[in-house]
Parts: structure tokens; C-alpha cells; sequence
């Protein structure tokens, strides 16, 4: 290794360590203002909580065993309808691409329907399915699917004519095709997708606790919200964020090891 | 002995707005063990011929006689390899397809990979070779279906001049080798001439043929050497001239 190039991994390392160091300064700073501005009563700590009061929060939910109650709840509906949103969404888009015809047809029907605000169809969902946590993974999943949808067809429509005319050439069926093709040539435009629907299963889930719910995340920050406290609305938002991140995280993780095969 | 005549080949395409007559009234034969290329300006219908031949386009009208049922084996513009497979299992994928997937075949294929440089690359993936390297995996992938009429569709037109003039000698070669027939389509005169015993030269739209001519010239061992011959400017300035008029 030459004299230059160490001097140029050094240089990388440095300014790795550079944009680390200021993104741990803004959150701490972050806290350490938030928490002096409600000591000293600059904003009102009632509304606005305080770091203190954030953790004695989470660990009073843990100490009653409630906090993992609500996440599991609301871990569970998200995994659920991201499964079962990501299963339709591609069993959907691979229909697509089998009829062309199928795809025209139902066109219009995925532009509207992607277009509507799906929080709209809140109420009759919980109508029709009652005031359960079928509702809301429901309302999470009429979130996700459509994009999904939309998305995977898309990808699978962009595949390289010419290698479709090659395994043509050979006389291959559509089923091979797929299979031999438009799926595997997909596999890390699907997970790039996956980490789109995660995070629309988060926001349906969530919309639908706020809907209807007994338990999760969603219900102890909207209980929160309706007794007035802060502390708890506050704290459910944290957790929340700490969750779909490393969800979000799961699933880069699953395309870097896609892709790194590939 | 003639192994495939096309007799009076048709081809309308048909869109929403009109028809466009794209081939009429192509009539040729291929020798077997003879090499023959199909020339003329660019969006000609050149290519439309080969799928005409394979069937992956239907013909409008004409016969297409080909007594043997010899089998097609079809080189596309570019290599078309699939990244997400090793160079074996790419020149694999034909026998996969058409469920031919036995060890003897696959013997065959590891045996052409090794007898045409490739030994070494067999388990590497397509994003490691050179393009020239590619072309002759994308071969051997066409080969392994043990077609006995090669298509070719401009097949060198994704690679370097360098590489171009190489690939071309490989794939002459190993057409000679393998004992196969070819027909290449081409819009580059010289390709034509350095590879061919003869040489059809298309009108532009609708194509019809305009003239046909037989390639001798003093050594025609390789395309390489063809280019050398004092016969190759006479032949370049000839055919060059027929299809510069029509432009």
C-alpha cells in the first residue's frame, strides 16, 4: 500500500467519524436543551414533557409489564398486514404481467383507488369487521397493497426485451419466462419496494389504532393524548420511531445480503 | 445441398394507425455448411427475417421450406446474460428451458467452455468477462441446444472495433468447427464480407432483394485474413455503392 492511499483511507475514516460525531451532538444537544428549557420552565413541561419524564415513563411501563404488551400488539398487525400486503401485492403484479389484458382492465381501478385517501375508508372498515384488530390490519393493508402493486408490476414490466426474446428463442413458456426471468431479475427492486410497504404498514396500523384499539402504540398515544398526558404521547412517538427503524434496518439488511449474492 | 429455402417470404406489420409492408417477395437458400449474410440499411426488416425463420413473428405470406426439420439456434444484438447466473449456468439455461437438463448435455457444454477458453471462467459471472469473452459464452449458451442452423441478428454491434474484428474470428471458427450453417444479419459491409460465402443485399422499406453475390476470394481461412485479400475493396466498393443509391 502506498504512503498516498493510506493517507486517502484515512481521510475516508475521518470524515466518517466527522459526520458520526455531529449526528450524536444534535440528538444530545437536542436532549439537553429540551430538558434545561423545561427545568426552567422556558417551555410549559406539561405540554410539552421532558427527556426526565420521557424515560420515567418507559420505565414505568415496563415496570407494569404494559410496554411490551403494546409494542408486541402493534409489531404483530405490522407484520401481518406487511405479509399479507407484500404476498397480494405480488401475486397481483405477476397476474399483470401473465394477461396483459387482466393489467388494462383493472388499470383504472388501481389509479383510483391509489389515488383515494385510504383513511377514508376508516369507518366502514370498522363497520364492516367489526371494533378488532381485523379492522386495523385491513386499514394497513388497503395502505400498502396498492403501491405495492403498482410498483412490482412496474419492475416487472421494465425486464429487458431482448432476454425476453432469448428464452423466446428457446421456445420457453410465460411460466418460464417468470420464473427463469422477470422474477429473479426483480428480486432487489421487490426488496426496495418491501422497504416502502414497511414503512405504509406502520402508517396504517397506526391510523387504524388510532381508529379503533385497545392496546398498542398507537392507543397509548391517543389515550394519552384524550387524558392529557404528554409524558405518555411523547414516549409512545419515540418508541415508535426506535421500531420502524429497525425495521426499516431488517429489511436493508435482507437486500444487502441480496444483493451481495447477485 | 440446399437445407433451407425461404420462397417468396411477406411480412406486414400491423398497428393501430397502418400497415407497414416491411419484407417482400425474399426468396434465398443456405447450403449447408455455408455461411451467409443478409445486408442492407438500417431498419430494413433484416431482423425480421430471422424471426420469420424461427417463428417468433408469423409470416404474412410466402413458405419457408426447411425439409429436415433442422433446428435454429438464434444470437441476439447483444449477449442478453443473465448477471444473476455463473457463466455454466447461463450457457445452460437453453436446455433448462426445453428440459434437456442431462449430464451428457452438460458435458457437452463444459466440454465447448473449455475448448474455447473459457475453462477457467466457468463459475465466474458475467460481470467479470470481457465483452468478447461474453459473445463467445452467449455462442456456446446457443450451441448447447445443438441447433444446426445458426442466427445470427447483428451480433457484434454492442462491442469495440477491436473486439469486433476478434469475436469475429472466434465465431467463424468455431461455426467451421462445430459443423454448422449460419446465416448472419449485418448492416456492416466489411463483417459481411470478412465472414461469408455469400452475401444478400436488401432494398430499404419495403425489402426486396436486390442482388446476391458469392464471396471468393484468395484465402479465406479467417475473417481476419479475408480483410487482407487484394478482392475485399473490389467487393467493399461494389456493394457499399448498391446500397448507398438506395439511400
Amino acid at each position: 500500500m502506498s504512503k498516498e492511499h493510506i493517507l486517502y483511507l484515512k481521510k475516508i475514516k475521518r470524515n466518517k467519524l466527522f459526520i458520526l460525531s455531529i449526528q450524536l451532538l444534535i440528538i444530545i444537544l437536542f436532549i439537553i436543551i429540551w430538558q434545561i428549557l423545561a427545568d426552567k420552565k422556558i417551555i410549559d413541561p406539561f405540554i410539552f414533557s421532558s427527556p426526565k419524564k420521557v424515560v420515567e415513563t418507559i420505565i414505568t411501563l415496563h415496570n407494569t409489564n404494559n410496554l411490551y404488551k403494546h409494542i408486541w400488539v402493534t409489531l404483530y398487525e405490522v407484520l401481518i398486514s406487511f405479509g399479507i400486503g407484500t404476498v397480494i401485492g405480488i401475486v397481483i403484479a405477476s397476474l399483470m404481467w401473465y394477461s396483459p389484458n387482466f393489467a388494462k382492465i383493472i388499470d383504472p381501478y388501481l389509479t383510483i383507488l391509489n389515488s383515494l385517501p385510504k383513511i377514508a375508508l376508516g369507518p366502514i372498515i370498522i363497520i364492516w369487521c367489526g371494533a378488532g384488530i381485523e379492522s386495523i390490519i385491513l386499514m394497513a393493508l388497503f395502505i400498502s397493497v396498492i403501491v405495492t402493486i403498482i410498483n412490482v408490476y412496474q419492475g416487472f414490466k421494465e425486464v429487458d426485451p431482448l432476454k425476453i426474446k432469448l428464452l423466446q428463442t428457446f421456445k420457453a413458456t410465460k411460466t418460464q419466462i417468470f420464473l427463469n426471468l422477470i422474477l429473479p431479475n426483480n428480486y432487489s427492486n421487490i426488496i426496495s419496494i418491501l422497504k416502502v410497504s414497511i414503512s405504509m404498514s406502520f402508517i396504517g396500523i397506526i391510523m387504524g389504532e388510532f381508529l379503533v384499539s385497545k392496546e398498542g402504540i398507537g392507543y397509548l398515544i391517543l389515550y394519552g393524548s384524550q387524558v392529557f398526558n404528554l409524558d405518555l404521547v411523547i414516549s409512545g412517538i419515540i418508541i415508535l420511531a426506535l421500531m420502524s427503524s429497525i425495521m426499516y434496518y431488517l429489511v436493508l439488511l435482507l437486500e444487502k445480503k441480496i444483493i451481495n449474492k447477485n | 445441398m440446399k437445407i433451407l429455402e425461404v420462397d417468396k417470404l411477406k411480412k406486414i406489420y400491423h398497428t393501430p394507425k397502418e400497415e407497414i409492408l416491411a419484407l417482400n417477395d425474399i426468396s434465398f437458400y443456405l447450403n449447408e455448411k455455408e455461411i451467409v449474410s443478409i445486408i442492407g440499411p438500417s431498419g430494413c426488416g433484416k431482423s425480421t427475417i430471422l424471426s420469420c425463420l424461427t417463428g417468433l413473428l408469423d409470416k404474412s405470406n410466402g413458405e419457408i421450406i426447411n425439409k429436415n426439420n433442422l433446428k435454429f439456434g438464434y444470437m441476439l444484438q447483444n449477449d442478453a446474460l443473465f448477471p444473476w447466473l455463473n457463466i455454466l449456468d447461463n450457457c445452460l439455461l437453453g436446455l433448462k428451458i426445453q428440459n434437456k437438463l442431462t449430464v451428457e448435455n452438460k458435458e457437452y457444454v463444459i466440454n465447448l467452455l473449455q475448448k474455447y477458453g473459457l475453462k477457467d471462467f466457468i463459475y465466474s459471472y458475467p460481470q467479470n468477462l470481457s465483452g468478447g469473452m461474453r459473445q463467445r459464452v452467449a455462442l456456446i449458451r446457443t450451441l448447447a441446444t445443438k441447433p444446426d442452423i445458426l442466427l445470427f441478428d447483428e451480433p457484434f454491434s454492442a462491442l469495440d472495433y477491436q473486439s469486433r474484428l476478434s469475436v469475429s474470428d472466434d465465431v467463424f471458427n468455431i461455426i467451421h468447427n462445430e459443423g454448422k450453417s449460419a446465416i448472419i444479419v449485418t448492416h456492416d459491409i466489411a463483417e459481411a464480407l470478412s465472414m461469408s460465402d455469400r452475401i444478400i443485399v436488401l432494398s430499404k422499406r419495403p425489402s426486396t432483394i436486390k442482388s446476391i453475390y458469392e464471396v471468393k476470394m484468395t484465402d479465406m481461412s479467417t475473417p481476419i485474413n479475408n480483410r487482407k485479400c487484394k478482392e475485399f475493396s473490389t467487393y467493399y466498393d461494389i456493394i457499399w455503392k448498391e446500397i448507398d443509391k438506395d439511400e
